[in-house]
């Protein structure tokens, strides 16, 4: 867990990543928030609180009873709003970097098509 | 509804001139895990003995369960207190203190404490004058755990335990939470290592109350900022300031309050590196005399 941020926002991304991974598969059940606690070591009503934001961005849903379960539409959903983050997550940051190393923005796109090429 | 099992206020405990407990309030509610931080002496101690009914308060009101602890049976039958030093009978070993434990905690569960034992690898049939320190501490890990108590207190619990026991505490106790959500409050110095399991931290100083607040609102709540001392000026400026450190024209500084995105990038052009703050240095910092010296040269300019 990364200290910089509240724990339950992290355990909501992790869910997220894994829904976005196909890890977890829409319509399929994700852990209990007894099972993440435990998991991630961390207390239960923190998970739950993780939960819940993934309930209220619509992520997944509860069935009564059973549990929580993603919802349809819900990779498509997720991966469109990373979309929408990327250029302030992570361009932005990456072009300060880079200004601040003389690296232009030719530069920077050849590098970034080298890097893509190796891996 | 989340129910009150605790409510205190002004409680006050005296030794002689000094002032242990100094017109405390605070209250804990049914099923959260509370960290009861502060320094050594700050005071922790006498709080969780005056709930517990091992002493009197000199001034202040207690209700546990809705009534004063001490003498009430009722009361006490639902708290269980592990302490740092916990004794027992010398001449009892482990099965005899396991064995006794349902006499005194309704829900005590025997194969729990079996499990613990096995996971502790407890010689359960050595007399207790002959344990380790560490197997001492096991043997108290144990009974506060089994006995699943609606109010459980451990202060200090894991005196001599390694690392490995310690996690299999940390572990335990959250899986047993998770099943059988009671209220527990754990007193330690291994802030970091216990940080992520608590729901509320209550920091105590010098017999009162510093802070009292949800552990993720404290969480990513100071962040310290680090770079070219004029940077590092300009970029604090309006901030609250809990820490202040310097060599040559370098600055490091802790702020209390979170920073917005907004304030990331800012921060990012200003070529300045930003850390969390993690809890235990969070607490460091306020308890710490660094912050006491702030103080003493504000009073001074004032």
């Amino acid at each position: 867990m990364d200290e910089s941020r509240p724990i339950f926002i992290q355990i909501a991304e992790q869910v997220e990543n894994d829904i976005i991974d196909g890890v977890l598969k829409e319509d399929e059940q994700i852990p209990s928030t007894n099972e993440l606690a435990v998991f991630y070591r961390i207390n239960p009503a923190t998970a739950l609180k993780g939960v819940n934001r993934l309930v209220d961005d619509g992520i997944v849903a509860k069935r009564r009873g059973i549990g929580m379960f993603v919802t349809l539409g819900a990779r498509a959903r997720l991966i469109d709003r990373r979309r929408a983050d990327f250029a302030t997550e992570y361009i932005r940051p990456l072009i300060v970097e880079a200004e601040k190393l003389g690296i232009d923005i030719d530069e920077l796109a050849g590098l970034l098509r080298a890097e893509r090429i190796e891996s | 509804m989340t129910r009150t099992v605790v409510r205190g206020s002004g409680l006050t405990k005296r030794y002689g001139s000094f002032t242990a407990v100094d017109a405390v309030d605070l209250t804990l509610q049914e099923n959260r895990i509370y960290g009861l931080l502060g320094r050594n002496g700050a005071g922790k101690t006498t709080i969780m003995q005056l709930l517990t009914g091992q002493l009197f308060p000199n001034a202040g009101e207690l209700e546990v369960f809705g009534r004063e602890p001490a003498e009430h049976a009722d009361v006490l039958r639902r708290i269980c207190f592990i302490g740092e030093a916990q004794r027992y009978p010398e001449n009892f070993t482990p099965t005899h203190v396991f064995k006794a434990a349902p006499w005194f905690f309704e829900h005590w569960d025997a194969g729990l404490a079996e499990r613990l034992v096995a996971d502790f690898r407890l010689p359960v049939k050595r007399r207790i004058k002959k344990l380790s320190r560490g197997q001492l501490s096991a043997v108290g890990v144990i009974v506060g755990l089994a006995s699943r108590a609606p109010i459980t207190f451990f202060d200090e619990p894991y005196l001599g335990l390694d690392a490995v026991a310690r996690h299999i505490f940390y572990d335990r106790l959250l899986e047993d939470y998770a099943e059988h959500p009671r209220t527990v409050v754990l007193s330690t110095h291994l802030i970091d290592e216990i940080a992520n399991l608590l729901e509320h931290i209550i920091l105590i100083d010098q017999g009162r109350i510093l802070l009292d607040r949800d552990a993720d609102e404290v969480r990513g709540s100071a962040t310290t900022v680090a770079g070219a001392r004029a940077a590092v000026e300009s970029f604090v400026a309006d901030r609250p300031v809990i820490g202040r450190e310097g060599l040559g024209g370098l600055a490091s500084v802790t702020i209390d309050g979170r920073l917005g995105r907004a304030d990331r990038i800012r921060a990012a052009e200003l070529g300045l590196e930003l850390a969390p703050v993690s809890l235990q240095q969070l607490i460091v910092h306020m308890t710490g005399t660094e912050l006491d010296a702030d103080t003493t040269e504000e009073e001074a300019a004032a």
